[in-house]
């Protein structure tokens, strides 16, 4: 961070400053409100204030996007840098060092090869959708050739997914009340993450292949003791993926498939239950424009649990069981009128497997070119009260989001 | 590509000969808008334009779009675009590009730089809106020749210049039933566009407003699409054009969308 400040004077030609003024609001609509000082109807509460500056000169050029917000149900002032990097490059190479956001694969509100940190808590509570990704710290290779390109990203800091916590939601918890304490990989030369994408055009279409190794963003729960716990220890187990995708035109409109191979390191006989089991995800998605300025989007996801024999047999008794074949659908609807102003949308997950859904029907309008507002819900459910969506069903929320950007 | 087209015009003057029905005014036609496609769309080898969008609504209140465009011509009528949103501020750093393809589907990439995503834009969508303007996207890149059968209805003066006013019907349901240009006879460029909608009833005006010459090819510097319905109107001017700037192909691609070159977006 000092570096990137001491250089960058010396460095820029031009410098511009962007960022916006933000108030979001997210409300529980159930009527159910949970007990400690972090409780009641609010799910988040909060005013926020971003700055981006950028600067470049000749081949190189900083970038700094920072939030100041203070948040009424947490009760605090805070700084987020969300992301703060230096490029270098041109000719067949480009370099990116620093805390970065790194998007990848095809899918629409579902990752496959994308293993990057993503904060879902931020998501579920009804912020912007930009808050789902989290930076990386991390060091960012690109390599261009007319063959193929490559990108190479390595992460020598672990950086976990942000889940629902129980103080701000309704979860299913295997663990009630149970203290816990997180174990994180430690920044050391062998636990550095490695991630890499290959790339090029093939037959019209955008083709990638895939390879990570690292860790689950997830942590996996581990008792003291399987019979009288007393604590849980959180941790973060090994993790290979392997995977490819394919975008391109086809059928009228725009077609996805993406795959991978998840292969869980720390337990490849899927004996223990602690830790996931090896997977296969895939995803098929289509989107087209049904009329002028309508436009659909449908996803069909599976995520195929191996050695589920395994699995079930060291499942303790009483924990919910995940099913072998997980499958969710998609649904995206955007319609905009008074020229694009006003933007209806809806995504909606829902689950054959776990009987389980989510939506979110948003309104967004512009008011003018720097202001605009947005209302939005989160509603969730399903018959399980241990399935992914259906453990939030208390959680049905209602956000307003108002944002001035300069 | 002269071969063909010469020998189909002596199929066509054989035909007319045997008295058959007479298909060379259309054909006239249809040569005009050619033309006047390429004068319009397809001036010089590459383009580099900076342009600002004035959208305005019947009670005055108006948004604008800031944006460099950067084309250029590939073989066979294909064609490659590259945007870069300079503002409003919510989309600024947002690039767009296109790649077109005659007759067929063109390939759309948006880079989202909040979540650092490239995605592929749907694209059969020619009746849509370029960024919420009255322009269609084809209003901004050009619609297929054979989509529409084109007839010359007559010669005409625009502010006393010489003109064609040639009709174009869709051949397919498409935005607009009927379509009039007036199309200047030296340059070939549409003075004016008249738009009627499928109960036949006009909805849409095209005006060029200016016209320079820009290394010597004939430039619409600034123009006007009128909603005649809702009063709400688009003007766009092109600022600091240059053609033949050598634009190179890898410049159409993922690591500039990503990154967007800061030499040619300026």
């Amino acid at each position: 961070m000092l570096f990137l400040v001491s250089v960058t004077p010396a460095l820029a030609e031009e410098v511009s400053l962007h960022g916006f003024a933000q108030g979001n609001y997210a409300g529980r609509i159930t009527g159910e409100e949970l007990p400690g000082p972090e409780g009641g109807d609010f799910l988040l509460g909060e005013e926020r204030f971003q700055i981006k500056l950028s600067g470049a000169s000749e081949g190189s050029r900083f970038f700094l996007k920072s939030d100041f917000f203070r948040d009424a149900v947490f009760r605090k002032t805070e700084t987020d840098l969300r992301e703060a990097y230096l490029d270098y490059g041109g000719g067949f190479f480009d370099l990116r060092l620093g805390r970065q956001i790194i998007t990848w694969g095809v899918g629409d509100l579902l990752f496959i090869n994308d293993i990057f940190p993503k904060d879902y808590a931020a998501f579920f509570s009804g912020r912007p959708l930009e808050y789902l990704k989290i930076g990386s710290d991390a060091a960012k290779v690109d390599l261009f050739s007319n063959v193929v390109s490559a990108e190479l990203v390595v992460i020598p800091f672990f950086q976990s997914d942000t889940l629902p916590a129980p103080e701000r939601f309704f979860l299913f918890d295997p663990f009630p009340g149970l203290p816990r304490t997180a174990e994180e990989p430690r920044a050391e030369f062998e636990n550095t993450e490695l991630a890499l994408r290959l790339y090029r055009s093939l037959f019209g279409f955008d083709t990638a292949v895939y390879a990570y190794k690292g860790f689950f963003r997830t942590s996996g729960m581990r008792p003291d003791s399987p019979l009288a716990p007393s604590r849980v220890n959180l941790f973060f187990p090994r993790l290979a993926v392997y995977g490819a995708s394919g975008q391109g035109n086809a059928l009228g409109g725009v077609t996805g498939l993406e795959a991978a191979y998840y292969d869980s390191l720390d337990d490849r006989s899927g004996r223990d239950p602690s830790i996931p089991n090896s997977m296969a995800k895939y995803l098929a998605g289509y989107q087209r424009q049904l009329l002028s300025d309508l436009t659909a989007g449908i996803q069909y996801y599976g995520e195929y649990l191996l050695d589920h024999g395994s699995y079930r047999e060291t499942l303790p008794a009483g924990f919910p069981a995940q099913d072998r074949l997980r499958q969710l659908l998609t649904l995206r609807l955007t319609q905009f009128f008074r020229y694009q102003t006003l933007r209806l949308s809806l995504f909606a997950f829902y689950s054959p497997t776990d009987e389980d859904y989510y939506f979110i029907p948003e309104v967004r309008y512009s008011f003018t070119d720097a202001l605009w507002g947005a209302v939005g819900a989160n509603v969730f459910g399903g018959s399980k009260k241990t399935a992914p969506f259906g453990q939030l069903d208390k959680n049905d929320n209602v956000y307003v989001t108002t944002r001035y950007e300069f | 590509m002269k071969t063909i087209r010469d020998f189909r015009a002596i199929f066509l003057l054989v035909l007319s000969a045997a008295g058959l029905p007479d298909g060379a005014q259309a054909t006239d036609a249809a040569d005009i808008v050619r033309k006047s496609q390429a004068a319009f769309f397809e001036a010089g080898k590459d383009l580099q334009a900076r342009i600002k969008m004035t959208l305005t609504t019947r009670d005055g209140q108006r948004r604008l779009r800031d944006l460099t465009m950067l084309r250029k011509n590939g073989p066979a009528g294909e064609q490659k675009y590259f945007i870069y949103f300079h503002g409003p501020a919510d989309v600024a750093g947002t690039t767009f590009m296109v790649y077109k393809y005659p007759n067929r589907d063109d390939d759309r990439w948006l880079f989202i730089p909040a979540i650092n995503l490239v995605n592929r834009i749907a694209a059969r969508d020619s009746r849509s809106s370029f960024v919420g303007s009255d322009f269609t996207y084809e209003d901004v890149s050009g619609r297929d020749i054979v989509a529409d059968t084109h007839t010359l209805l007559k010669e005409d003066q625009v502010d006393g210049r010489k003109v064609y006013l040639v009709e174009s019907k869709p051949n397919r349901p498409a935005e607009y039933a009927r379509k009039r240009a007036w199309i200047d006879q030296t340059t070939f460029l549409p003075l004016k566009e008249e738009y009627d909608d499928i109960q036949g009833a006009l909805y849409k005006v095209f005006t060029a407003d200016e016209i320079k010459e820009i290394q010597d090819l004939p430039t619409v510097m600034k123009r006007t699409m009128a909603d005649v319905k809702t009063g709400h109107k688009t003007e766009v001017v092109f600022e600091r054009v240059q053609y033949n700037v050598g634009i190179g192909d890898d410049l159409f691609s993922e690591r500039y969308l990503r990154r967007p070159p800061e030499k040619w977006i300026k």
